[in-house]
Formats: structure tokens, C-alpha cells, sequence
């Protein structure tokens, strides 16, 4: 090769590198570096003043495969994330749906179903809390008007969980209902009338032509939730705090309660490697096997 | 009363907000008849071709295809099949998907959707892309499985909305046969929008040419060309257009008239002995023959056809002349005066 083309070939290797840089540090300093650390410190003990931390290999992992609360926590979590991700993505496609037609007053139902995502999920939480509470609130309000005995919907194990769900699911839908929508106004309008021209009926359409085109923003949208019910548990600290007796506690505000509460670094640290663990893996086969099914334009 | 035509229309009508979309649409087509909807942008035949597909509804007037009042139908009832602009691919169905999409929404069985698949792309010269999505095929390619789409299920009328305005020159010469061809074996009634006068005179038995949401004037390709119902059919058709003459600038008709008049009917005369002396504009070489651009006072749109390669000056003085029977009259309002 020419000495001509190697220096080019370098200098634009530079400047590749030099595009790279500021993400990699970014990355490296917020997201590869805390990461490995936390897999570095979930491998010793806890230290006290007077015995040091050290190595103790798997030891924390397994005290939590044997710590009941760790395995309600993700069974808790397992149901949070199989009810609030598939609802919300059919609530969401479904005002997306309706929100795109030929309705009265479209912007203001758009508005309608955004709002819940514009609030802070602090302040949604305590609308809910009002909601929930048990003789003052709206739900229990509406109930005696029916003459239905008021119900603790926070306070009892029973319902705690799916209270909370129901907060969630109210607040995600209208979020993922801007993608589904954005996605809509890409279909042009004549696949509609070609299909009107063939006959088919409003249900074979969306079914055949509609949803095969929103997979890409189907998949986007259940990454996120998947994404979002690990982190999202902003509202259990003014809903439930995980109680009562563990019922709505999730993993994410367990790993705070071990950092931050019960001040067990090591532990919350084992937890939290488990919980990327198993969110790569989750992402993996959705990229892996949906990808492929689905036609990008 | 009794009426044999396969397509009526009948002073159909659609405005938008009060604004004119067509109005007074009448219109009858026979089965098998090639007719071609043509008009500039905005004059209505796409409006025209909606509303017979049933993608829109008239406000007045009655539609009937044959012999049915489909006025209110929805488009699947109308037993008609369309080729769109864009083509409307759904982009993510192959080829032979996008095909019998119609076809599998009627639940025709298996073995029949099999071979009118195969018919369709055999008649397309579709065959071996069977499996190809859309974003995968040249221009012409996705315009061929449009239409094999349009004519797979066998319906009888077809209609199109610009279906080659999307290709390049070349190969809209070579489509546009190809359609003609797909048109006279199949014997299916087609109607066409089109803007490209070339297209409609060249495929069309008949040719409706439209202005403003009118209908300005129905007849064969040769009947537009040569028998122009108004100043507005005669400059629209024909390549270059009718010249316009004030009747003034004529000795023997009068200033209320207009005088229209064909490049090819138009001869040199010598200097000082012809009916008109005009000034030459431009000139515009084609290869076989060069049209030369005139001005005149009281023409608009002389142009002169003399064979192979000619180069005048501009603003050389040249004398024209043309016979009588070859003038096209107007009056006033530009319409025409028959002269028998």
C-alpha cells in the first residue's frame, strides 16, 4: 500500500475514534464502569469497623436465592411486569387507534390521554393515593353510592399489588400512545382505500396491514415497558412503601431499601447484577426473535 | 327507458366547504371501452375516478355500474378493481401477498387463489418474484404488481389514477403499451386519469377531457384533435397546440371570433403575398422536423412544423398562409361554430 493511502486510512481511523469518544466516556464513566464495580463489590462482605470486607466469592448470591423475601419480591415483580406491560401496550395501541380516526375534537383527546405521562410520577401518586383512600377517596365514594362496603386498596396484601399496577398502567399508556400515534400518520392513506377497493373490512385491515406495520414500534414499546417495570417505582414510596408485609414490593425498591435502609451494599449489589442479568438477556431474545419478524420501512 | 351502458354517471356532482370538486358529470362508457379522464391538475378526474371507485360519495347525481345504482355503495360492492398512483403496495407482504390480498379477504379457496396468483404474474411478467416485498423491486416492477393486483380477481372494470406517473419516460412508453395490450385481451372496461395528453390519445377510445370540475368535451382521440368543442379542448390538445387568431387580424370573419388553426395546415408563402405576416420567436429543433415559434399581434400560439433541421433569426418577418377548410371558428365565448 502507498504511504499515501496508510496515512489516510489512519487519519480517518482518528477521526472514527475521535466520534466515538465522547459516548464512550459517557458510557464507560455512567454505565460500564458502575456496572462492573457493583459486580467487583457484590463479591465481598459487608464490612464493619471491626472485621473489613472480604472476598467471599458467590456467598451473597446465595444468601439471596435463600432469603424468602427476595423470591416474593420476584414473584411480585414477575406479575408487576406481566400485567402493566401487555395492558398498557393494548390500551395504548387502542387510543392510538381511536385517537387517529376521524373524531370530534381529536386534539383535546390526544391532550387527554398525554397528560397522565406529563405529570411527575410523584404527583400522580399522591392523585392516586386520594383515589385509594379508604372512606375519602373517589373509588370509595363512588362505591357507597352502590352501597359497596369500603375496601383498603393499599393497606391489605390483596389489592396493594394491583393498585399499584393500575397506577402504572395508567401513567404508561398514554406515554407509548405518542408512539403508536407517530407511527399511524406514517401508513399513507391509500393503503386504506386499496384495502377498501378489495374489501376488506375495518378489522381485517388493521389486523393484516395496520399491526404488521407497528411491530418496530410495538417492539420499541415493550423494550421500554420491560425496561420501565424494573425501574419504574417512584410511586411505592408515597403508595405502599412495599408493604403491607412485602405484598407491593418490587425488586428495584427492595435494592433500595438493602442499600439505603438496611445499609447492605453487598447485597443490593448482588441483587442489582442479577437484575442486568436478566433484563440482557429478556432484550436479547426480543431483538433476537421479533427482529426478525418484523418489516422495517 | 332503456340504457345498454356498462358505466353511467349521471350529473354527478361533489363540492367541498362550497368548493367546486366536479359538478354536472354525465357520462356513459361501454363495456370494454378504454376511456382516459384528462384535464390539468386540479380540474376534477381524480375526483371523477373517487367517486366512481366509492372512495368518495356524490352530493347529487346517480352512478350505475352495470346496470346497478351503486350512488351510496361502499367501494368493495362495486365489483371494480383500482391502480394507484403511489401503487399501494402494502409494504410488507411479498409480492404474490400484496396479489391475492383480495382475493384471500373473500376466502376464495386455496387452489383457485393458486392459479390466478400464477395467471396474474404470468400476464405481469411477474413470475419468479413471487416472494420479493415491495421495497426490493425497480419502479416499473412495483407498477406491475399494481396491476396484477387490479386484475387478478377478474373484475370487469378497472380504473387507474395516473399509474405511470411515477416512471421514467422510457419505460412509461413501454407500460403504457403493455397496459393497452392487458386492456384489449382481457376485454375489461378501463378508465384512466391522466394529465399526459400523449397517454390519452394514444391508448383511449374515448377521451373526456375536463377543466374547473367540467366536463369540457367526450369523444375519440381524433374527434378532440381535430373537431375541438372550445378554445380550451383546441389549446389543451395537440403537440404544439392550436394557434388562436382574433378574427380581426383575418380579412373575411369578424373581431368577436376566434380563428383556430393547426401547425401542420400552416405553409411559407412568399413576402407580401401571404394572409398573415408573423415574426419569428424561437426556434425548436426535434430531429424529423423543427417547430418554429411565430408572434403575431393578433395570434397566440402560431408555430410552423417545416421538416429536418431549419434555423431562422429571431425576429426574422415570415409570410404564412392556409386554407379556409383547415380554420377552426370560435365565437366569442370560445365555443365552437359549426361550419358546414
Amino acid at each position: 500500500m502507498s504511504k499515501h493511502a496508510s496515512l489516510e486510512r489512519r487519519r480517518q481511523a482518528i477521526y472514527g475514534w475521535l466520534l466515538l469518544g465522547p459516548a464512550g466516556v459517557l458510557l464507560t464513566t455512567f454505565a460500564f464502569y458502575p456496572s462492573i464495580a457493583t459486580l467487583w463489590s457484590s463479591l465481598f462482605s459487608r464490612g464493619t469497623r471491626r472485621k473489613p470486607a472480604e472476598f467471599v466469592g458467590g456467598e451473597n448470591y446465595t444468601d439471596l436465592f435463600a432469603d424468602p423475601t427476595f423470591w416474593l419480591v420476584v414473584k411480585n415483580n414477575l406479575i408487576y411486569a406481566a400485567a402493566t406491560i401487555p395492558i398498557s401496550i393494548i390500551i395504548a395501541l387502542a387510543m392510538a387507534l381511536w385517537a387517529n380516526s376521524k373524531i370530534p375534537a381529536k386534539g383535546f383527546v390526544r391532550t387527554a390521554y398525554f397528560t397522565p405521562t406529563v405529570l411527575p410520577m410523584i404527583a400522580a401518586a399522591n392523585l392516586w393515593l386520594f383515589f385509594y383512600t379508604p372512606g375519602l377517596g373517589v373509588l370509595d365514594q363512588i362505591g357507597s353510592l352502590f352501597g359497596l362496603p369500603s375496601v383498603n386498596w393499599l393497606g391489605q396484601p390483596e389489592t396493594a399489588l394491583w393498585a399499584v399496577i393500575i397506577v402504572t398502567i395508567w401513567k404508561e399508556a398514554g406515554f407509548f400512545m405518542i408512539f403508536y400515534l407517530a407511527a399511524l400518520q406514517t401508513i399513507p392513506a391509500d393503503l386504506k382505500e386499496a384495502a377498501d377497493i378489495e374489501g376488506a373490512s375495518r378489522w381485517t385491515y388493521t389486523r393484516r396491514i395496520v399491526l404488521p406495520l407497528l411491530m418496530p414500534t410495538t417492539l420499541f414499546i415493550m423494550v421500554n415497558a420491560m425496561i420501565n417495570s424494573v425501574k419504574l417505582i417512584d410511586h411505592l414510596f408515597i403508595l405502599t412503601k412495599g408493604g403491607p408485609s412485602d405484598a407491593s414490593k418490587l425488586i428495584l425498591y427492595y435494592i433500595w431499601e438493602m442499600a439505603f435502609a438496611f445499609f447492605d451494599a453487598p447485597h443490593a449489589a448482588a441483587m442489582t447484577i442479577l437484575v442486568l442479568l436478566v433484563l440482557g438477556i429478556i432484550a436479547a431474545i426480543q431483538f433476537l426473535l421479533i427482529d426478525k419478524r418484523t418489516h422495517y420501512q | 327507458m332503456t340504457d345498454t351502458a356498462f358505466v353511467k354517471l349521471n350529473a354527478v356532482a361533489k363540492r367541498w366547504n362550497g368548493q367546486l370538486g366536479v359538478e354536472d358529470i354525465s357520462l356513459r362508457i361501454e363495456e370494454g371501452a378504454f376511456v382516459a379522464l384528462l384535464g390539468p391538475s386540479g380540474c376534477g378526474k381524480s375526483t371523477t375516478l373517487r367517486l366512481l371507485s366509492g372512495l368518495e360519495i356524490p352530493d347529487e347525481g346517480q352512478i350505475h355500474i352495470a346496470g346497478t345504482d351503486v350512488t351510496h355503495s361502499p367501494p368493495a360492492e362495486r365489483d371494480l378493481s383500482m391502480v394507484f398512483q403511489s401503487y399501494a403496495l402494502f409494504p410488507h407482504l411479498s409480492v404474490a401477498e400484496n396479489v391475492i390480498f383480495g382475493l384471500k379477504v373473500r376466502r376464495v379457496p386455496k387452489a383457485e387463489r393458486a392459479e390466478k396468483l400464477r395467471r396474474a404474474l404470468e400476464i405481469t411478467g411477474l413470475l419468479g418474484l413471487e416472494h420479493r416485498k415491495p421495497a426490493e423491486l425497480s419502479g416499473g416492477q412495483r407498477q406491475r404488481v399494481a396491476l396484477a393486483r387490479a386484475i387478478v380477481a377478474g373484475k370487469r372494470l378497472c380504473l387507474m389514477d395516473e399509474p405511470l406517473s411515477n416512471l421514467d419516460a422510457k419505460l412509461r412508453n413501454a407500460v403504457r403499451k403493455d397496459i393497452k395490450k392487458l386492456q384489449r385481451d382481457l376485454g375489461i372496461t378501463v378508465v384512466y386519469v391522466t394529465h399526459d395528453q400523449t397517454e390519452a390519445m394514444s391508448m383511449a377510445d374515448m377521451v373526456v377531457l375536463m377543466k374547473d370540475g367540467r366536463i369540457q368535451q367526450v369523444g375519440t382521440p381524433q374527434d378532440l384533435y381535430s373537431r375541438p368543442e372550445n378554445t380550451f379542448v383546441a389549446e389543451f390538445i395537440g403537440a404544439p397546440p392550436m394557434a388562436l387568431i382574433d378574427g380581426a387580424a383575418l380579412d373575411g370573419f369578424s373581431s368577436g371570433e376566434t380563428i383556430g388553426l393547426r401547425a401542420e395546415h400552416i405553409a411559407i408563402a412568399d413576402a407580401g403575398a401571404g394572409r398573415m405576416t408573423c415574426h419569428v420567436a424561437e426556434c425548436e429543433f426535434l430531429g424529423s422536423e423543427t417547430f418554429i415559434g411565430l408572434t403575431h399581434d393578433g395570434a397566440k400560439g402560431l408555430t410552423l412544423k417545416l421538416p429536418g433541421l431549419v434555423q431562422k433569426a429571431a425576429g426574422e418577418a415570415i409570410d404564412i398562409t392556409f386554407n379556409d377548410a383547415d380554420l377552426h371558428r370560435f365565437d366569442g365565448d370560445g365555443q365552437r361554430l359549426n361550419t358546414t
